[in-house]
């Protein structure tokens, strides 16, 4: 190995932060979400260190020593620099970062890719599809929604885990059913006779959610299996090809377009996604292994 | 500082665009004239049987009088029956290497307590290249790597800092490669732009002279280190006639009409399968590629834990783990590693990046063990297209 | 009577929606008014199935006991979908448990009934056959996601 830390100067920041180079946070809580996801909150060691970022884009979380993953920031936009990324325990790196204990530094890069457009929701009903883990992505546009909810239409949550004891944040799901105008149908795959909820997949919630199909915007995000049945379902139901916005997911090193490891079709999820609008994948969305 | 000894023939200034010969026996005072500059000369040399891209210190480095025998998975040097300097075509390397080196240390990172330190990989002087024999081929590779480390959203320092030092002193090809067919795609045998200097190698009756076209202020300013003279008529005819002979003499052709929509609509076919039953995946094609950039990072510590370094290094999406995601790979069988691959260079890097991700230089047919040649399966699936291109606009009748 | 009342309650389900009046009025005449209490069974496994149901408001479990992991609840139907097919086959003995998990209110057919009018109006039962075709295939298509554990780790 080569010889490290000749220079233990400060880190000396330029004017445009280096995209490559990871910004210490300092872990403030571990919070297990289920059985196998857990969430990061995390702020930055410089409390002048400014943060911002739209719903839907993602960091590179690093652990010391071990590496790098893609996760999507799951907390406030409105909220920052407290940064909450909800992963799950697949790696290596995933891993090591579940065995991390508050108080602990971990390196972080973003935010990456395109963000849910939430703007252009504005006088629209709004149908979000989540799957699984695919809630967390989702969050922050579901906090802006709520911020302002009156600038937008109906606001329906479709949501399917594998059982109930997968579903993420449901205390705040919760919250926010009593609290504002937002119809929420949760699903799980399947559930003890105690599970008073739905069982079946969220595809088959679409067919009769309360939401006009012509004055509609959708954000999807889960398994991809589980998005190109949405779709199907969506444009089945009369919402047009362009008002769907999906969440894909591929390999990322760098998060900015030079790796070439998340690249789909003929995009770059990292840059160009990770948040497309359905026209611009849909050549590609479902062929195998592309 | 070594300082020409002798002073420039002509003495009216070298203009952009403006062509000059320079003789044989001078061409040494332009190597040197760029090492008085404090240029870290680079090209062509002989190495392990084969010719590759390395430090030159005097034209004697040159591969004087060889040339290379290239076909589908075959290399081999021949000696020429004179003493050219650029008797060849491209060999295993290309200028990546230099502009973006294999490895690169990204960063290093300390802990402190719970803490941690991150330090930018230490602040070097960025190499001052100045390539020598640089094709037409690879100077539209250089121009395609400027897209993705330069023109995109992020810019790669180093790159950046390596690309703005560089001089580059072009080679205009005098014979094509077995497996060259730049013609096909627009990208040679004549090098348009990008370079400081362009030679065209003339050796007739005796004679063995370089018609140099200047590109640059300066390539100007070296060129008027070196003994030159304006280029006559008869010089740049024959340097068009050599140009123009090795442009018909392409070892192969691909028909680059409608190719993307062509690949876009052939995810599915079976010519897939077929090169699957040939490719290794050993990833050679992409090694040796002037275009290919993709990276991946590796996280290492040392032995106590307290240090750790992040490193960049070429990676090839015909490996397995390339596509890796939560325990599985996307591209989990060589045929779809195959198909990205090439559907990548020929197709969707034309919507990534506005131009052909090939250049022509039929390195991945030559370097490919088992001869697998990207002109021959791109024809393949053409002549077997089950949708027929739409009509050639320009064909259209008035 | 009851086939009156009835009628613009099967003509506004989706399940029967664009049924031709004929056909609408040919099947009021096998179909009553039910409800069911939260928690009540509406049929078990292995019983005879001699109905199914358009459930109007409300959720009802379809269950079966897993070894282990004892009694789970493997899909549910609510308002404007259709409970039960196992009445249209031979041998008519219901393959799961149905159980309301609220307040339930459908209408029940009697599928003896109805397969003697099907039978003798092929045209009503080719109808019929169709649209209950159309909830297998959705239901055999959600059962294959269902399948594929979709949000597993190799999701």
């Amino acid at each position: 190995m080569a010889p490290m830390l000749e220079q233990t100067e400060a880190v000396t920041a330029g004017p445009v932060p280096d995209p490559m180079l990871p910004v210490p946070y300092r872990i403030q809580r571990v919070k297990q979400e289920t059985g196998d996801t857990f969430t990061l909150e995390i702020l930055p060691e410089d409390p002048s260190q400014g943060f911002t970022f739209a719903p839907g884009q993602f960091n590179m979380l690093y652990v010391f020593g071990v590496g790098e993953v893609p996760i999507s920031i799951s907390s406030d936009p409105g909220n920052v620099p407290l940064l909450k990324h909800t992963t799950r325990v697949v790696g290596t790196v995933t891993k090591a970062m579940r065995q991390l204990k508050r108080g602990e530094v971990m390196g972080i890069r973003g935010p990456f890719g395109s963000h849910w457009p939430v703007e252009e929701a504005t006088g629209r009903d709004v149908v979000i599809v989540a799957g699984g883990i695919g809630l967390a992505p989702l969050r922050p546009a579901l906090y802006r929604l709520m911020a302002e909810r009156s600038k937008f239409r109906r606001i329906v949550l479709l949501y399917g885990t594998r059982t109930p004891e997968d579903m993420l944040y449901r205390h705040e799901l919760e919250r926010w059913r009593g609290k504002f105008d937002l119809e929420i149908q949760v699903t799980v795959d399947r559930a003890a006779s105690t599970w008073r909820g739905n069982v079946g997949v969220v595809t088959t919630m679409i067919g009769r959610a309360p939401f006009d199909p012509s004055n509609t915007l959708a954000m999807l995000c889960g398994p991809e299996i589980m998005m190109r049945f949405t779709v199907m379902e969506l444009l089945k139901r009369g919402v047009a090809a362009e008002c769907v916005y999906l969440s894909a997911e591929r390999n990322m090193k760098c998060g900015i377009g030079f790796c070439g490891h998340c690249q789909y079709g003929p995009t770059f999820v990292c840059k160009d996604g990770p948040v497309f609008a359905l026209p611009s994948i849909a050549a590609i969305l479902g062929k195998s292994e592309i | 500082m070594k300082v020409p000894t002798q002073r420039a023939k002509t003495a009216e200034p070298s203009h952009v665009g403006d062509s000059f010969v320079v003789e044989r026996e001078h061409l040494e005072q332009l190597l040197q004239a760029l090492v008085s500059r404090s240029y870290e000369l680079v090209g062509p040399t002989l190495r392990d049987g084969a010719i590759v891209y390395d430090h030159l210190t005097s034209t004697a480095d040159l591969p004087s009088g060889w040339t290379d025998e290239q076909a589908g998975g075959k290399y081999r040097l021949q000696r020429r029956q004179d003493q050219a300097l650029f008797g060849y075509a491209v060999g295993p390397h290309s200028w990546k290497k230099f502009l973006f080196p294999p490895q690169q240390r990204l960063w290093q990172a300390a802990r402190n307590g719970k803490g941690l330190q991150i330090l930018p990989a230490e602040e070097q002087a960025e190499p001052k290249y100045a390539f020598f024999g640089v094709r037409a081929c690879e100077l539209h590779a250089i121009a395609i790597q400027d897209k993705v480390y330069l023109e995109g959203q992020f810019v790669d320092p180093g790159y950046k800092a390596r690309r703005e030092n560089l001089f580059v002193v072009a080679v205009n090809c005098g014979q094509a490669g077995g497996t060259c067919f730049c013609a096909s795609m627009n990208t040679g045998p004549k090098a348009t732009s990008g370079f400081d200097l362009a030679l065209t190698e003339l050796l007739q009756d005796g004679r063995h002279c370089f018609v140099v076209e200047v590109g640059s202020v300066r390539g100007a300013e070296i060129l008027s280190a070196v003994p030159h003279q304006p280029a006559s008529d008869a010089d740049r005819q024959q340097a068009e006639r050599i140009l123009d002979h090795t442009a018909r003499h392409m070892g192969r052709q691909l028909d680059t009409l409608g190719i993307k929509e062509l690949l876009y609509r052939n995810y599915e076919h079976p010519r897939w399968d077929d090169v699957t039953q040939r490719c290794l995946t050993c990833a050679n094609c992409t090694i040796v590629c002037p275009t290919c950039f993709c990276t991946t990072v590796e996280d290492v510590t040392d032995l106590t834990g307290e240090h750790a370094e992040r490193w960049r290094r070429w990676d090839s999406c015909f490996t397995v783990d390339f596509s890796y995601i939560h325990g599985g790979s996307v591209r989990a069988t060589p045929r779809s590693r195959y198909r990205q691959w090439m559907t990548h260079k020929l197709a969707t890097w034309i919507d990534q990046f506005g131009v052909s991700g090939c250049v022509g230089c039929g390195r991945c047919i030559t370097w490919c063990p088992v001869g697998i040649d990207i002109t021959v399966e791109a024809g393949a699936i053409r002549a077997s297209d089950s949708i027929k291109a739409p009509p050639d606009q320009s064909k259209d009748s008035p | 009577m009851i086939q009156t009342t009835l009628e613009p309650i099967l003509r506004e389900h989706p399940f029967f929606q664009g049924m031709e009046e004929q056909h609408i009025r040919l099947i009021a005449g096998c179909s009553k008014n039910v409800r069911f209490a939260a928690g009540e069974v509406i049929f078990r496994e292995g019983d005879p199935a001699d109905h199914f149901y358009l459930i109007r408001e409300g959720l009802v479990s379809v269950q079966f006991v897993i070894p282990h992991d004892g009694l789970t609840t493997v899909q549910t139907v609510g308002g404007g979908e259709v409970l039960g097919w196992s009445w249209l086959f031979p041998p008519y003995r219901w393959h799961f448990d149905a159980r309301a998990q609220q307040a339930t209110h459908a209408l029940a057919f009697d599928g003896k009934c109805l397969r003697a009018k099907c039978d003798e109006d092929h045209d009503l039962g080719y109808d019929i056959y169709k649209r209950f075709m159309q909830v297998v295939t959705e239901r055999l298509e959600a059962t294959r996601l269902q399948l594929l554990d979709m949000y597993g780790t190799h999701a």
